[in-house]
């Protein structure tokens, strides 16, 4: 039984469940956790899968699709979903105010539905109904603390958020007036190059961009993922900001090719460029452990967009086809994993200290010890040394840019490396410092909050030494255009 | 000039508008009813494409989406109002900072959690 509906309806229902339960609503993850989990692996097994809903095909109804692209996400969703909730069960069990935990499951489920819904559709105002869904819940999440601070990020990241949605619309509606349909299949199918479609792909993908956080949209997201609750800041980093990346790529790579060019691999590859840069450079000038990992985010994003400029490039010269763009696929999936570990492995080092301050955070490691080992573990991951599925990631896309003599690209990928071996030995070296400042006290945090970061961890680990099934899994109906490249 | 272009013509400076006062505008207020104005035109853009069929009659699709979009611009304006209104409550602001720099995490979780 692999039924794409079914990863969709099925945290739709526990969303709605959630509602009522308030608090109970973490003893569901007991059971949505494991039977996502199996589900996931199943369609996994199954694709290539297409579900049309109600048996309704496209253009009058919608289809849901899954290839390898969306089975790999899927599993890495209900993977990061799974472990994240039951940290969250722990986390918000001990929590002073009853209603931050009541009101965090009905979003954790908001925010998975969207997720698989944006993985498995492939209608572009389907897709639109999924990211707004994904957008309010992770909205709210950040606004959970209900503090000043965190009702200003959580506006700002709306206001930004609502920008790209009109953006998208716009473009949606320019492409059903041009072509009566908003199927992706259908639209590569009928595309034309003409000005209408142009402008439409140009306003759909400035929409994504302001979602994704990508530069020079980056501002609403650091604020926003460092000051949610820590099991919030683990799925807004991993999975929400992700989703509109992938979006585009769907876009540009199975439905747009004809419109690609050499003028939009060098936007796209600027703008990654850039995110790469500013994001490792603020990480460096950050004195506090969540918003260095915030920042990192906006960095690890950027490494995905060079996708477009290195796709393709030096075709024939490489054993491996679409190189490129599975290495952005494995660093998307990568980054998922370690960051998640990161800021769960940051909420119980926040926990055990009571500050993320570095300069607090002395003797720590003694404290909780297998977070801080998580957190190292996630921090090699994010590097990409090797042997993690961030080291096989970048040695992808650094291969091919080598390969294709695109030596800029390949020496953003190695500056950015070294930056982020700088903003993360800052903190590793905070937790390992032995004295612990003066005055420190440590609180006792529950096992749970220690091991669930450690899980993803060496998940994101794992990714690189067992790397042949979830490299075979993602060129299952991989994209023509993820061999041939954008030209 | 048709029916259908005037309502075309008509959504487009609606959000034009929208866009002009989302960009300009830092009352919170003022932002969320120029998202609700783009939206408003987005609709109404949509519309006049459902009356672009051949034979006259209407495409239900687009009309579909404008009911979809309609439900979700309004989640989204209350979430936004909501917001805003307990920002105001707790700064007595209402427009954002300038700088959007991370805010200190609560110093009183771990106190509150003994």
């Amino acid at each position: 039984m692999a039924e794409p509906g079914l990863l969709v309806a099925l945290p739709l229902a526990a969303c709605l469940a959630a509602v009522f339960l308030g608090r109970r609503g973490a003893l569901l993850v007991w059971v949505t956790g494991p039977l996502m989990l199996v589900l996931t692996w199943q369609l996994a097994r199954a694709i290539p899968v297409v579900e049309p809903l109600g048996g309704w095909a496209p253009p009058l109804g919608i289809a849901l699709r899954a290839d390898g692209f969306a089975a790999a996400f899927l599993v890495m969703t209900a993977l990061v979903a799974a472990v994240v909730g039951a940290y969250a069960a722990t986390y918000f069990a001990a929590d002073p105010r009853p209603r931050r935990a009541a009101a965090f499951w009905p979003l954790f489920y908001a925010v998975w539905t969207a997720v698989n819904l944006i993985l498995l559709g492939r209608d572009l105002f389907n897709l639109y109904v999924g990211l707004e869904l994904l957008t309010l819940a992770g909205v709210a999440m950040v606004a959970l603390d209900g503090r000043a601070a965190t009702l200003a990020a959580a506006l700002r990241y709306l206001l930004f958020a609502l920008f790209g949605s009109v953006t998208f619309l716009i473009g949606a509606a320019l492409l059903y007036g041009r072509y009566a349909t908003l199927d992706m299949e259908l639209l590569a199918v009928a595309l034309a190059p003409d000005t209408a479609t142009v402008a439409a792909a140009a306003l759909i993908s400035v929409g994504l961009l302001a979602k994704a956080a990508i530069f020079p949209f980056h501002a609403w997201l650091p604020p926003a993922h460092a000051g949610a609750p820590a099991p919030a800041s683990a799925l807004l980093s991993a999975l929400v900001v992700k989703a509109s990346v992938l979006i585009l790529f769907r876009l540009w790579f199975d439905v747009l090719p004809p419109l690609a060019g050499a003028l939009l691999n060098a936007l796209m590859g600027g703008l990654g460029a850039m995110a790469v840069l500013y994001g490792s450079v603020q990480a460096i000038r950050q004195d506090r452990l969540k918003p260095i990992v915030a920042y990192s985010t906006v960095a690890q994003l950027g490494y995905l967009l060079l996708a477009f400029p290195l796709a393709g490039a030096a075709l024939g010269a490489q054993p491996w086809s679409a190189g490129a763009w599975t290495g952005a696929v494995f660093h998307a999936l990568s980054h998922g994993l370690a960051k998640a570990a990161m800021f769960l492995a940051a909420g119980t080092i926040m926990l055990a200290a009571g500050t993320d301050r570095l300069d607090r955070l002395g003797g720590v490691a003694k404290a909780v010890p297998v977070a801080s080992f998580a957190f190292v573990i996630a921090a090699v991951s994010l590097m990409g040394l090797p042997p993690s599925g961030g080291f096989l990631a970048k040695y992808l896309l650094l291969t091919y840019a080598f390969a294709a003599q695109q030596a800029g690209w390949a020496a953003v990928m190695v500056v950015g490396g070294l930056l982020a071996a700088v903003y993360l030995a800052r903190p590793v070296n905070a937790l390992m410092r032995a004295a612990p400042a003066e005055g420190a006290r440590f609180a006792r945090v529950p096992a749970v909050l220690q091991l669930a970061p450690l899980l993803l961890a060496l998940a994101a680990m794992l990714l690189g030494i067992l790397s042949f099934e979830p490299y075979r899994l993602i060129q299952v109906n991989n994209p023509a255009a993820a061999h041939e490249g954008l030209q | 000039m048709t029916a259908t272009l005037v309502y075309g013509l008509a959504g487009s400076v609606l959000v034009g508008v929208g866009l002009y006062g989302f960009a300009v505008r830092r009352h919170l207020l003022r932002q969320i009813l120029a998202f609700n104005i783009i939206g408003s035109g987005l609709f109404l853009l949509f519309g006049a494409l459902a009356r672009r069929t051949p034979d006259g009659t209407s495409d239900p699709v687009p009309q579909a989406m404008i009911i979809t979009g309609i439900v979700v611009a309004f989640a989204a304006t209350a979430l936004a109002e909501a917001l805003a209104e307990r920002y105001q409550e707790l700064t007595g602001r209402t427009a954002l900072e300038e700088d959007s720099k991370p805010a200190p995490p609560d110093e009183q979780e771990s106190e509150l959690r003994g």
